[in-house]
């Protein structure tokens, strides 16, 4: 019995022995868009950021809280004001040094920072201190019950280092700047950058140090990330085997790659919302046909235009059925959100005609659709189906198409009058929607908004959410912000999207509603 | 037998009946390709240009498409409408057919375009070089000889990239196709520049040429009237060659997604559509788009070739 045992220990020892090396390919369809971690606040920039940077907290693969630079957080015993964190301990970046309480202050004052586009997730701390080497405090301006689900994409750079190398301002990107930490890395986190080159190839590695090398699989010793924006180009390189794992693969495709041998696709719903905006804030817009008036403004002719909008049409044709259509810009997961007011979009022409000619613009009106091309699934498809359904109201829209990282500069700098975006809600609660799209763009809050929409009364009840302890109380006034939201049709929301990762059958991992594969959570076999 | 000319100019006598005994005629008549060639060409030219006519749906006017109708395949009822396409619907409801008889429209109309730009510019800069010799010739043929060191698809890709970075983006759509002319046709001229300076170079020297410089007349006007009329045949035939490849270069601009936009698709715009479902099993997005322009390019070229051949005494 002894024998059998030792023998079974060895081997059990000899399996347990290092792995070999894993490289994962994977591909998708867009790149990061920097490598900074607070300049962007967007999907595909924060899966990258999230292989080499650690916040103090995540969502691991089904989206439930796990401790990461942060070990156990609470609010003050004597002052609901304020959040306590203990840090985790005997952490190191890249380079070798510590990871302190001292570079938490650094990062969150970082990310709140002039050029920083995380600002609304931190718009009611005041403060943030370290009390000792370990221990952080965070001071809002009135209880925030939810605060530790907004920093799960702030990551946390470490001070020396981006003292050493110019890089304690945020990079500006819509200014077009390019700094020393938008190419380059020092994180905390499982991998570390050996190579990129933007919208070609990412490569990273193991990081030997990492801290929880013993509580994660960490199967995938290597990442070689290549943007394949080409749809077919994309399953091809997937049915190949040319990559490991695409993150997108086309609707069109699902059956063809599941029937492979040696693929899997794996389906979930996304955390994320397709919708347009529109430039309703302007006395007049510049590429319309109507001078000196802007058709937008008048709440009529949005919703018009979002009865024109088939849904059923692009779910059934452009998406084969892989979308949900939404009346809200709310994903389902969200806190405030409602079957009801989600269920409210309907395509009806003749009202719409009607509603058009009411608003005095019967005989239509031309405008232009600024669309991205590789960044949701079909993009460019459901604006192109969406330009036809338009023009049966006698809106004629020019669809400019072009990769995000030229779509979305439009959007932060009020230089578009009709675009298209997506919103996944990684905070799962409504204040996140409303801080970024619909309070007036301030310094504070309001980035993404593109609408030019302000209305002081809203954004009031906006920043009110944040230290409403009474979650009664709470959500009401969300779902008083949503009916006005609703009433204004400030957005036209399109579809709910739904998540397809293709890959290799030796890639173990389940698809995260957030759509942000975190690679040490991976397992290859 | 009538003729159309003015009856202020007699024609000879059995003038058609000599043009169709003439050599020209003869060899095409001797030429079953070039005679195919000409028919497809011919077919797809008007087809092209008589499209409004032709083709049942009008696929540039977004109010008439029915996305329902997606993804039709050619001959069958579609699920959800019932209505049927001969050549099947693409993935926004358009008629494919009608979709390739006005494509082909864009298509031809910036190939000929863009031909006839690179030909006016090479023909014009090519007589000047050889007319006129010395450092109005090195500059010229430097040019050409630098810009023959890059592909002309790259060349065509920089002139487009530097155009829509000023056109402002409203118009972008609208400018796209006389960008692709431009684009196009500014990478194509140094041929027609190299064998017009060649030709140009061993006329200018010939007794004509030195007579009219005797009597007094201008250099503009030797060039025009007389070096030029003698230089033509090489141009013609680099011309029809020059055409196929024009389309085929506006083809792969489109395709690689810098050219005709989505909304008015030329040919190679709609080859690109049509590639994303190449592995679904919707093949007709793909497959007649690309089928016609493969006939289209394919006829010029080989009409090109007997042109060639048929204008060049020495191989007769």
């Amino acid at each position: 019995m002894k024998v059998t045992g030792a023998i079974a220990a060895v081997l059990l020892a000899t399996t347990a022995l290092p792995v070999t090396a894993e490289t994962l390919r994977w591909a998708r369809a867009g790149d990061s868009l920097t490598l900074d971690p607070h300049a962007q606040n967007e999907g595909p920039t924060h899966t990258l950021a999230h292989q080499m940077y650690e916040p103090l907290i995540i969502r691991d693969m089904a989206g439930a809280f796990q401790p990461a630079l942060a070990t156990d957080w609470a609010p003050k015993a004597d002052d609901p004001n304020v959040w306590v964190f203990n840090l985790r301990q005997g952490v190191t970046y890249h380079d070798g040094a510590d990871f302190t309480a001292e570079d938490v202050v650094f990062s969150i004052n970082r990310a709140k920072s002039e050029n920083s586009n995380m600002k609304e997730l931190l718009s009611s701390v005041v403060e943030v201190r370290a009390v000792d080497d370990h221990t952080v405090e965070f001071v809002t301006d009135g209880p925030n019950p939810i605060l530790p689900s907004n920093l799960t994409n702030l990551f946390m750079m470490d001070k020396g280092w981006a003292e050493a190398n110019g890089a304690v301002d945020v990079q500006d990107i819509e200014g077009g700047e390019t700094t020393f930490a938008a190419t380059n890395t020092n994180g905390t986190g499982p991998y570390k950058l050996v190579s990129r080159e933007p919208d070609v190839r990412t490569v990273l590695t193991i990081n030997e140090e990492y801290w929880g090398k013993n509580d994660f699989p960490l199967d995938v010793t290597e990442i070689v990330y290549t943007p394949i924006q080409n749809a077919a180009t994309r399953v091809a390189a997937l049915l190949s085997g040319e990559v490991d794992f695409i993150q997108d693969v086309p609707v069109q495709d699902l059956g063809r790659v599941a029937s492979t041998d040696g693929l899997v696709v794996k389906t979930a719903p996304q955390n994320r919302v397709i919708f347009f905006g529109m430039n309703l804030g302007a006395d007049d817009i510049a590429r319309d046909n109507v001078e000196g008036a802007n058709p937008l403004a008048d709440a009529r002719v949005r919703k018009a235009m979002s009865m024109a909008i088939n849904r059923d049409a692009i779910k059934q044709v452009v998406m084969r059925d892989q979308s949900q259509p939404a009346g809200m810009i709310a994903p389902p997961f969200v806190n405030g959100w409602t079957a009801e007011m989600d269920a409210s979009a309907k395509t009806d022409i003749e009202a719409a005609k009607a509603l058009m000619a009411e608003a005095g613009y019967g005989d239509g009106f031309s405008i232009q659709l600024d669309c991205p091309n590789d960044r949701y699934i079909n993009d460019e498809a459901i604006c192109q189906a969406s330009v036809g359904m338009l023009a049966q109201i006698g809106v004629t829209v020019n669809l400019d198409a072009k990769p995000k990282a030229q779509h979305f500069p439009l959007i932060t700098n009020g230089e578009t009058d009709f675009y298209m975006l997506g919103w996944g809600v990684p905070t799962y609660d409504s204040e996140y929607i409303f801080n970024f799209l619909v309070h007036t763009r301030t310094d504070e809050r309001g980035s993404w908004n593109g609408t030019g929409y302000s209305n002081p009364e809203l954004d009031a009840k906006i920043v009110r959410l944040a230290s409403e302890t009474d979650l009664d109380a709470r959500n009401a006034t969300v779902a008083e912000i949503w009916q006005v939201v609703q009433d204004e049709q400030l957005y036209i929301p399109i579809h709910h999207q739904v998540l397809n990762w293709g890959m290799a059958d030796k890639v173990g991992i389940d698809v995260s509603p957030e759509d942000d594969p975190k690679m040490k959570f991976f397992t290859m076999n | 037998m009538t003729d159309a000319r003015p009856a202020s100019v007699p024609p000879p006598p059995g003038r058609l009946r000599r043009a169709w005994q003439s050599d020209f005629l003869w060899s095409f008549r001797r030429a079953p390709v070039a005679m195919v060639s000409f028919l497809v060409v011919t077919v797809l030219v008007l087809a092209a240009v008589f499209a409004p006519l032709v083709a049942p749906h009008d696929p540039f006017n977004p109010a008439t498409l029915n996305l329902m109708n997606g993804f039709t395949p050619p001959g069958q009822p579609n699920a959800f409408t019932g209505e049927s396409f001969w050549l099947g619907t693409d993935d926004q409801g358009r008629d494919v057919f009608s979709t390739i008889l006005y494509g082909m429209r864009i298509s031809l109309f910036v190939g000929f375009s863009a031909v006839l730009l690179a030909m006016v510019l090479g023909v014009l800069l090519g007589l000047l070089a050889g007319y006129l010799g010395g450092w109005t010739e090195t500059v010229i043929m430097r040019v050409a000889d630098v810009q023959l060191t890059f592909p002309a698809i790259l060349v065509a890709m920089l002139i487009f990239g530097i155009a829509k970075g000023i056109t402002p983006p409203e118009y972008r759509d609208q400018m796209a196709i006389w960008v692709l002319i431009l684009a196009i046709g500014l990478s194509d001229w140094v041929q027609f520049a190299r064998v017009v300076r060649g030709a140009t170079l061993v006329e200018k020297n010939k007794e004509y040429v030195q007579a009219a410089r005797l009597v007094g007349r201008s250099p503009f006007a030797i060039m025009t009237r007389h070096i030029l009329p003698n230089v033509l045949n090489p141009v013609l035939v680099i011309a029809t060659i020059s055409l196929a490849l024009a389309i085929i270069a506006e083809a792969t601009l489109s395709f690689l997604g810098v050219g005709a936009p989505p909304t008015k698709p030329s040919l190679g715009t709609l080859i690109r559509i049509g590639q994303e479902f190449m592995f679904s099993g919707e093949w007709w997005i793909l497959f007649f788009p690309a089928l016609t322009l493969l006939a289209l390019a394919l006829s010029i070229n080989l009409l090109g070739d007997w042109l060639r051949d048929a204008l060049n005494p020495r191989l007769r």
